[in-house]
């Protein structure tokens, strides 16, 4: 394999604390070394004056759909929307037909990911079997086919008691147990944030209740059986305010936030446009805000996208009957370097959020640009500005409430283990 | 004057001028239905689909009689009767009108923003005759009128507006569309049929109906459906009544004058006892009588608008 050299970048690497204009010498798919004025005779070298170098970027939560669902989208596909967007490493979640509740699907998706992937691909298992809540599924066995946490998702486990059992087994491997946080009886069929806008609406309301009870539940069980429980696309100023008084006693709570819930509210349902309804759903103001300042205050560990894709056949329907979820992988970077411009998280942290934050979930040896760690590297232009549009996509799906939104900063490039799979840096900032 | 959208899918469109145009252009097509002969020209040639979704009576008729008077040519396409039963989306449903060309399409349909998806993918203008817990903008319409008829006008009345709020898109509409005319009004109900947040739309709240009524000039009570109580929104139609059914003796509470209302269809000895439903402060029948006259004003006014796109082009 050719030798890199990433010249006269910033080189932004929290697990290291760098962060300098530096250069990085990439040999044999590891960092060989990264500093001020290297030089190596036979590397190709790389100009990255004026932009970001990063470890690569971990997107813990993504909806592949396959196997099941090949029509919204594909490991294929998918690794390459996220190796587009920036992403060298993804975590994709269970919830496919069949689910992944054992070794045999996790060692196809494995395989699917070995063949036709683009980036890395970590699967999450079921907590239990077929996702239904009663029996815990086989997590030794996947972890061996390489599922890397465990999950139920879309269906939550709604009994505290095999909650507590998942806790408590999990503790084997030290993987943590995801928990898609809403008390379904509480949602009651609830399609959009239950609040002033959902009244005005007539839409049923998705109280942030249902989440904050559940988010409380997990975390007294983590404290109680010594488990980690990671919570997934946290919406609510509550629940925050709870994951950051866990951390305080020391429970072993973590969370990730979706680029959606920190840029939208609810006020972006109000044209009925299904582009904007996701679940959890889009909260109000306060709850936003209270997000950010949980990114900002070191409460949120990670952020992810949730990206979900679904056919526009699907959601070209009636709001309350459209399937829930939007497209994320491809919007994420320059939604939350917006973030950065706007002064509300630095980009150190942003990058920490996107790296070291989800590698140190999963327990996985990425996220830094440490000598002799694998070359995943995320090339930032924090300023090129662009035009969020479906046409330019690498996802099988557009269902997305970004498009059309005019942006400052973008993902140029990503290598994966030294090699390059995706490369914008020449494409003129007005496509 | 015309309206300003092509389509009628809510009060929330609707400037306090254009209310005041629909209504008194309902005033002066009023008396054609007092006519022997209860024809106008003024839609022939026009074609008005009435698409319901969701079962209807007194709309689906009221919007027949008034598309009728105005000479349109009307077709009734029923979920029932449809392909929509076979599993055919509504996006499809809505091209296949469209390929018939109708000038209007009024539509009844059980989910929230249903019309507002038609009006994005059809070219006809769509009147919103119910969707879902959101608006019903004519009955709205011919509640304003039939109140403006008895009390003059709408500034400075005090409304209450009682029962399932929650799933009441009469409420809504009638919300917007009172405080938008300056009326003052107060919403009552269980907690549990409140909807979050409802005061930032401008109305009052209150759970005892006793302090709802209480000097009031007009009182509108809403339809309460058996399955709200299976769902534990309350225990029992008998607990219902006892804490929300409007009758004679509560009604003292309201001003002299006041009158009383509903969308219909009421459950007598429920939400409203006949003593006042069939009493002499009742408007209930002028509501229905009116409806005629207020949609006639809007396909009347929506045609308008229909010429004017036309002439454009």
């Amino acid at each position: 394999m050719k030798k890199l050299l990433l010249k006269n970048g910033r080189v932004v690497d929290p697990a290291s604390g760098r962060d300098a204009k530096l250069d990085v010498l990439i040999a044999g798919g590891k960092i060989a070394e990264v500093g001020a004025g290297l030089s190596s005779p036979d590397a190709e070298v790389l100009d990255m004056k004026g932009l970001v170098v990063c470890p690569g970027f971990i997107d813990m939560h993504v909806h592949l759909r396959e196997p099941g669902q090949e029509w919204k989208e594909t490991v294929a596909t998918g690794t390459r929307a996220a190796a587009a967007g920036g992403f060298t490493g993804i975590a994709c979640m269970p919830n496919t037909i069949p689910v992944n509740d054992s070794r045999s699907v996790t060692e196809f998706i494995a395989a699917q990911a070995a063949e036709q992937g683009t980036v890395a691909v970590y699967p999450i298992g079921c907590v239990t079997k077929g996702q239904m809540g009663e029996e815990l599924a086989e997590m030794g066995d996947m972890i061996e086919a390489g599922a890397r946490a465990f999950s139920d998702d879309g269906k939550p486990v709604l009994s505290s008691l095999i909650m507590r059992k998942a806790l408590e087994y999990s503790q084997i491997f030290d993987l943590p147990i995801i928990d898609h946080c809403e008390d379904p009886v509480l949602v009651d069929g609830g399609v959009m944030n239950e609040g002033d806008v959902s009244t005005r609406l007539g839409l049923r309301g998705w109280p942030g209740v249902a989440e904050d009870v559940m988010v409380e539940r997990d975390i007294m069980l983590a404290e109680y059986t010594g488990g980690h429980v990671h919570i997934a696309h946290m919406s609510t100023g509550r629940s925050a305010d709870l994951v950051r008084e866990g951390k305080r006693r020391n429970v072993r709570v973590t969370c990730e936030v979706t680029p959606h819930h920190l840029v939208l509210t609810d006020e972006a349902v109000a044209t009925y446009d299904t582009s904007a309804k996701m679940n959890p759903p889009l909260r109000d103001e306060s709850d936003r805000t209270a997000l950010i300042e949980a990114l900002a205050d070191g409460t949120v560990d990670a952020i992810a996208t949730d990206h979900a894709p679904h056919h526009s056949d699907e959601k070209c329907v009636e709001f309350a009957l459209a399937p829930f979820g939007i497209v994320g992988l491809e919007t994420a970077i320059s939604l939350c370097l917006g973030l950065v411009h706007e002064q509300a998280i630095t980009l150190e942290r942003m990058v920490e959020l996107f790296t070291v934050g989800p590698a140190r979930i999963l327990h996985l040896d990425k996220g830094t640009l440490a000598q002799g760690a694998d070359a995943d590297i995320t090339v930032l232009d924090p300023d090129r500005e662009l035009t969020l549009e479906a046409a330019s996509f690498e996802s099988k799906s557009a269902n997305s409430p970004f498009l059309g939104w005019k942006v400052r900063g973008a993902p140029v490039m990503t290598l994966v283990g030294g090699r390059i799979v995706h490369d914008a840096r020449a494409i003129s900032p007005s496509r | 004057m015309q309206l300003k959208a092509p389509h009628l899918l809510g009060i929330e469109q609707l400037e306090p001028d254009e209310i005041t145009l629909v209504l008194d252009t309902a005033e002066s097509l009023a008396e054609i239905s007092r006519r022997e002969i209860k024809k106008v020209p003024t839609l022939r040639g026009r074609t008005v689909v009435n698409f319901f979704v969701e079962p209807s009576t007194r709309t689906l008729s009221s919007f027949e009689l008034a598309e009728k008077r105005l000479s349109a040519d009307t077709l009734n396409f029923s979920a029932s009767k449809s392909s929509f039963v076979k599993g055919e989306t509504l996006l499809d449903t809505a091209k296949n009108l469209e390929a018939m060309a109708p000038d209007f399409i009024v539509m009844r349909h059980n989910q929230a923003g249903a019309p507002h998806f038609l009006a994005r993918h059809c070219s006809s203008s769509i009147i919103n005759a119910g969707d879902g817990a959101h608006e019903h903008p004519t009955q709205a319409l011919l509640d304003a009128y039939t109140i403006r008829q008895r009390k003059g006008a709408l500034k400075g009345l005090r409304v209450a507006i009682i029962g399932d709020i929650l799933h009441s898109r009469v409420a809504r509409s009638n919300i917007l569309l009172l405080t938008r005319m300056g009326a003052e009004v107060t919403l009552c109900g269980p907690p549990t049929l409140i909807p979050r947040e409802v005061e930032r739309m401008g109305c009052g709240v209150t759970h005892r109906m006793e302090e709802a009524l209480e000097g009031v000039n007009v009182v509108m009570m809403l339809r309460i459906q058996l399955e709200r109580m299976h769902a534990g929104f309350f225990p029992s139609l008998r607990e219902y009544a006892r804490l929300y059914g409007l009758d004679a003796r509560r009604f003292q509470r309201a001003a002299n004058d006041a009158i009383i209302m509903h969308p219909g269809p009421m459950n007598r000895g429920v939400e409203i006892m006949s003593d006042v439903a069939d009493g002499n402060a009742s408007v209930i029948l002028e509501q229905v009588t009116n409806g005629v006259a207020v949609r006639m004003a809007v396909l009347y006014l929506l045609a308008g608008g229909v010429e004017r796109e036309e002439a454009a082009a």
